[in-house]
Order: C-alpha cells, then structure tokens, then sequence
C-alpha cells in the first residue's frame, strides 16, 4: 500500500511542474507582446514598473477565468488603444505595414524570372 | 530607354520611403489614452474604502449626470495638488467617485482628513487590477463621464485651473 501510495505522488510530481511551465510560459508569451506604456522600450515582461506589474496581475486572472490570448490583447486594447500590443492588428492605417512585405516579395519574385530569362536569351 | 524605367522605378521607390518616414516623424508618438474619449466604461464593482460591505457599480453611474472618476493615493504628490480643484468640484453638480489606488487604508483616511473630502464615494482598488478597466497607466488620473457611462474628458496628471475651467464647462 505505501509503495502504491509513494508511486502515485512520484506520479502527481511529474505532471504538476509540466502543468505550471505550460502556463508560465503562455503568460510570459503574453507578456512580452505587450508594450510598457510607461517603460522606454520595454515589454510588459521585462519591466517590473508598477504598471507592468497590475497587467500581469490582470493577464494571469484572465487566463485563470479561461480567456483566450486573443481575447486578452482584445480586452487590453479595448482599455490601453493599440499601441499596447507589439503586433497590430490589420487595419486601414497600417495596411502598407502588413501588405508591402508580399508585394515586394512577389514583384522582386517577377525581376529575378526577368532578369533569368533575359540572361537565357 | 530601359535604364531610364529602372531610374524612374528606383527614384519613385526612394521618395516613396522618405515619404513614409516623413509621416512616421510627424506623428505624435508621446502614449495618451485620451484617444478613448468617446468609449463606454464596462462593467466594474468597486468596494468602499472602510466599509466592504458598500460597493459602487456602473449602474449607480447611471443614475449621474455627470461623474468625475479621479484615481488618487495618499503616497502620489501630485494628487494633493490637484485636490483643492476636486474640493471646489464637489459643490458643483456634478458627482465625484474616488478610487484609492494601491494604497493603505489607514493612509488614504488620514490624506483625506487632512485635505477634505470631496468624494460622493470612495473606493479602493488596493491592487490596481480595476483601474486596468478604466484604462488608468498611472495617477492622478480623471475620467469624467456621462449617464450613459460614455467618457467625455480623460485627464492625465493633476486637475489645474484650465482643466478645472474645462469640466465645468463640460458639465454646464
């Protein structure tokens, strides 16, 4: 009976540290893509500002309620505007931001075939 | 003729990125949430500062014409700058909620025995979670808002005169 009893804790012990990383490392993903509004350059995770600290008080009882990560940078941006969050989201004001990478991608694409097929004649 | 088309294409491409940087110059990069003036505050509950068994929510707001939410802490300096503003605002019509702000109980009753009161209701936020509702990075910080709990006036840092002028013509 004890040796079953000291096997199901040696048990329980591999899965609670597991089950803590994962969440550790969720809020600290969470963490750094949020910007210290107060900080110069800093993220949410590497400040230990007053104001960091209540946003990761916040961002930890929203991950304990259930929230999604998109939910909490949707509530955090709701309160803070966007700027609080390191990766904007698509709208009209940044959408040279999010599209030109791929328009330059595919027209750089197009010179190079050009310019090879050039060569080959 | 062909080089002139890859000139063209390049110089179009470099005028193009001072014009870009140019706008990113000239666009104010100081943060303010002053941008959320327009926004409905959400859903909060907030306890009395002595008594837990008193709360404050939203739906009490409603029932204002006006109220002016101010975060303040018996440790912030600048609160007690702007505290005789507060006082000349609560004989006004207008309702004011204060919310103490990470600070000690004992503290905050001995900040407000020694300026005066100005608060219809004070509340506490002793870890600084619900002011996270409000938006708040730091305080003082004021948030008037109107019966349908929509912000008109976001104040960052302490109530001056000109601020104070500005309310009551908000409020008028």
């Amino acid at each position: 009976m004890k040796i079953k009893k000291i096997i199901f804790i040696i048990y329980l012990s591999f899965f609670v540290p597991l089950h803590t990383n994962e969440n550790s490392s969720e809020l600290s993903e969470i963490y750094k893509n949020l910007r210290c509004l107060i900080c110069q350059g800093q993220s949410i995770a590497d400040s230990n500002s007053d104001f960091a600290t209540t946003i990761k008080l916040v961002v930890q009882d929203l991950i304990n309620e259930g929230k999604t990560n998109d939910e909490i940078y949707s509530f955090l941006i709701s309160k803070y505007g966007e700027w609080i969050v390191y990766q904007p989201t698509f709208n009209k004001n940044n959408f040279l931001l999010w599209t030109l990478p791929y328009v330059v991608l595919v027209a750089g694409g197009f010179i190079i075939l050009f310019i090879i097929r050039k060569k080959q004649v | 003729m062909k080089i002139n088309i890859s000139r063209i294409i390049i110089f179009c491409f470099v005028i193009f990125c001072l014009f870009v940087f140019w706008l990113g110059l000239k666009k104010n990069i100081n943060y303010d949430t002053e941008s959320l003036i327009g926004s409905r505050i959400s859903n909060f509950q907030l306890n009395e500062i002595n008594h837990n068994n008193q709360s404050i929510s939203e739906k009490d707001l409603k029932n204002n014409e006006f109220t002016l939410i101010n975060f303040f802490a018996s440790w912030c300096a600048p609160c007690r700058t702007e505290h005789k503003y507060l006082l000349k605002l609560s004989d006004k019509k207008i309702k004011i909620l204060g919310v103490n702000f990470k600070d000690k109980k004992s503290n905050a009753n001995k900040f407000l025995k020694e300026l005066g009161n100005p608060y219809d209701f004070v509340a506490k936020d002793s870890e600084g979670k619900a002011s996270v509702l409000f938006g708040i990075y730091g305080i003082p910080e004021s948030i008037l808002i109107d019966n349908n709990l929509t912000v008109i006036k976001k104040i960052i840092g302490p109530i001056d005169q000109s601020q104070y002028n500005e309310i009551l013509n908000l409020i008028r």
